[in-house]
């Protein structure tokens, strides 16, 4: 008897532990945006969950609507993103960082932008569906489960394709900031924006190169969740935008790796907790953690301790 | 107090606003006064949602399960919100800038998640203890609770905010008041003049959750309906851009932010879809291009000369460079 609640328990356990990377690849991804953002200009990006939203968006209208298939569909979700987060630097955060605003401010005009962006895609949801939720087609990537007996792991193709996509963006991410020359001046512009200036770096171009790269990751995370929960509407990006944010600060702000491991751990949180005590606690919890880490370690899990913050 | 208010009615009637768009108008007002506080103070706080959800919660539960009249309600909706703040308040208050602010929408959230939960949380604790089911019902979950006698009126809101806009000005003019703008412009500075910062900050965080939870209540006996989603990111982002609207320099300002800013989608009724993406285009316009607000006699005079010679066609002078503010990580 014991021995049978043993096996079941390592049988969800396994199960709950993949639905957790999948989830975790999502949140990590779109943390990455944040980070990558905060780290280069400092500032907080909230309107970065309402790229998450358009990359789902994007997708949606491009594989419902246009009926194209998925592999031109989502590099057209990341562009569309990408391209969004672009306008969003040009519009709201280069005016303020010209007058030297303070960092509130160019929370606050993100702030502004998110609920604009979210408004409009709203709109164009009502346009395009005469209501405010739209459905992904079913027959994207392959329904059947990939049943593995031995460890009784029911696994679904999406989540595998997500995974493994998530990955590959993760690395080409990390690879282009450590070795190559881009992702030096990137690195430059975060130290110092002034120095990397005087030296010859184009600072705004890195400045919008960032925030593509940020959105086109934003708008992927999007697309990926798209795909997993069928549904996408255009309030998707609320509960994340908190979610992503508990990831940077567990992660260390503007921290990248810290970014990945921060997304892992609160998908592994969220779903041991809805394990354990049901789903209705599970942001309380994260947003508990999130609380308590501001206040013990406000530089984060892997962040080192800088004079400027708390 | 009745024909003042009949008066000006019959002056706002004609634009679009009614009484009860008066009356939220003036619950706006007080939230704005509550955001301006902690602002004047320099501290970041999104946390008056969630304080305006436990002054609201507190508050009903108050006259309808209590019996008691508007004013207990008021009271105790208020207490309760300063109870709670004042262990919020003492660790969350030494973060600063951004994280401040993230640490109190976490603070919002959890206060709104807590209440979703509350009456599954007690139902099934009770239940543990008795070893029976037992069914729980008080706040209603994400239902919440409905047909709220409506208790407000507008001369008790009038009142309330004529109230809190002399003690504003009393505050200005006291020591306390000259303390709050000291730890905005420097912290260490003040704490070296012998500035109880800690003391301050505090107080000031606790004051601004006793006028959210005062809100909270007032909109509740409006509303007559109170649920845990009104009070969430969306309604912190609210109260935040009434005090942007309006300009954080005076306290006039955040008042006036409140006041306009749920007036305007009722005056301007032909946007009605596109009020969302007004709301958004309003907040990223006034911080961009207008950064000190509507209330802010120095920047209209500067953007006046800056029109003037666009027009006039005059070459442009030099900008002076712009002094960096401490708060600002450019470098």
């Amino acid at each position: 008897m014991k021995q049978l609640k043993t096996e079941l328990f390592m049988d969800t356990f396994l199960q709950q532990t993949f639905n957790a990377i999948s989830l975790g690849a999502i949140y990590s991804l779109f943390a990455l945006g944040y980070a990558l953002v905060f780290s280069v200009l400092g500032v907080l990006n909230l309107a970065h969950s309402a790229l998450f939203m358009w990359g789902a968006f994007i997708g949606l209208i491009a594989t419902d609507h246009w009926g194209l298939p998925l592999w031109v569909a989502f590099p057209l979700a990341m562009l569309g993103a990408g391209l969004l987060s672009v306008a969003l630097e040009i519009v709201a955060f280069r005016p303020l960082r010209r007058r030297n605003a303070a960092r509130i401010s160019q929370l606050i005009s993100s702030i502004g932008a998110a609920i604009l962006l979210v408004n409009i895609a709203q709109l164009i949801f009502l346009e395009i569906y005469s209501r405010t939720e739209g459905y992904f087609p079913r027959d994207l990537i392959s329904n059947e489960p990939i049943i593995i007996e031995s460890l009784s792991l029911r696994i679904s193709p999406v989540r595998v394709v997500i995974v493994v996509a998530a990955l590959v963006l993760m690395v080409a991410l990390q690879y282009m900031v450590t070795n190559t020359r881009v992702g030096q001046q990137m690195r430059a512009v975060a130290f110092n924006q002034r120095i990397a200036g005087l030296l010859g770096i184009n600072v705004s171009t890195i400045f919008i190169l960032t925030f593509f790269l940020a959105g086109a990751l934003g708008g992927a995370a999007g697309m990926f969740y798209g795909l997993v929960f069928g549904t996408v509407d255009p309030f998707i990006g609320q509960d994340i935008a908190l979610i992503g944010l508990t990831a940077i600060v567990l992660g260390g702000m503007g921290n990248i790796q810290g970014a990945l491991v921060g997304g892992f751990l609160v998908a592994a949180i969220q779903t041991l907790s809805t394990a354990v005590g049901g789903s209705s606690y599970r942001n309380a919890i994260v947003f508990v953690l999130l609380f308590l880490i501001l206040l013990v370690r406000p530089q984060g899990l892997l962040g080192q301790a800088e004079s400027t913050r708390a | 107090m009745d024909p003042i208010i009949d008066a000006l009615l019959s002056v706002l009637r004609p634009i679009g606003i009614t009484e009860i768009v008066l009356q939220f108008m003036l619950v706006n007002a007080i939230l704005g006064v509550s955001i301006y506080l902690t602002l004047y103070t320099g501290m970041f706080s999104l946390a008056n949602a969630g304080f305006m959800a436990i002054g609201a919660y507190a508050g009903v539960l108050i006259t309808t399960q209590l019996d008691l009249p508007l004013f207990a309600g008021l009271i105790g909706g208020m207490v309760l919100a300063g109870i709670i703040a004042l262990p919020i308040g003492y660790p969350v208050l030494r973060l600063k800038d951004i994280y401040l602010a993230i640490a109190t929408i976490g603070f919002g959230e959890v206060v709104r998640i807590m209440i979703l939960n509350f009456d599954s949380l007690v139902a099934s604790t009770l239940s543990n203890i008795e070893g029976e089911r037992v069914r729980f019902e008080l706040l209603g979950g994400a239902r919440g609770i409905r047909s709220i006698p409506k208790l407000t009126e507008t001369w008790h809101l009038m009142l309330f905010l004529l109230v809190i806009m002399f003690l504003l000005i009393r505050l200005h003019r006291s020591r306390f008041g000259r303390a709050m703008a000291a730890i905005r412009q420097d912290e260490s500075a003040a704490a070296n003049m012998g500035i109880d910062v800690v003391y301050i900050k505090n107080a000031v965080f606790i004051l601004s959750a006793m006028l959210a939870g005062a809100a909270g209540a007032f909109n509740g006996h409006l509303t007559r309906i109170v649920t845990p989603d009104a009070f969430g990111f969306d309604k912190a982002v609210d109260i935040l851009a009434f005090a942007v609207l309006g300009g954080m320099g005076t306290w006039v300002g955040p008042i006036v932010g409140g006041l306009v800013l749920t007036a305007l989608p009722e005056v301007l009724r032909f946007l009605k879809e596109y009020r969302g993406v007004f709301n958004g285009l309003v907040l990223l316009v006034v911080i961009v291009y207008l950064p000190g607000g509507l209330i802010n006699p120095t920047g209209w005079r500067k953007t006046w000369r800056w029109l003037t010679r666009r027009i006039s066609g005059d070459p442009p002078e030099t900008p002076a460079p712009s002094a960096p503010s401490n708060t600002d990580g450019g470098d």
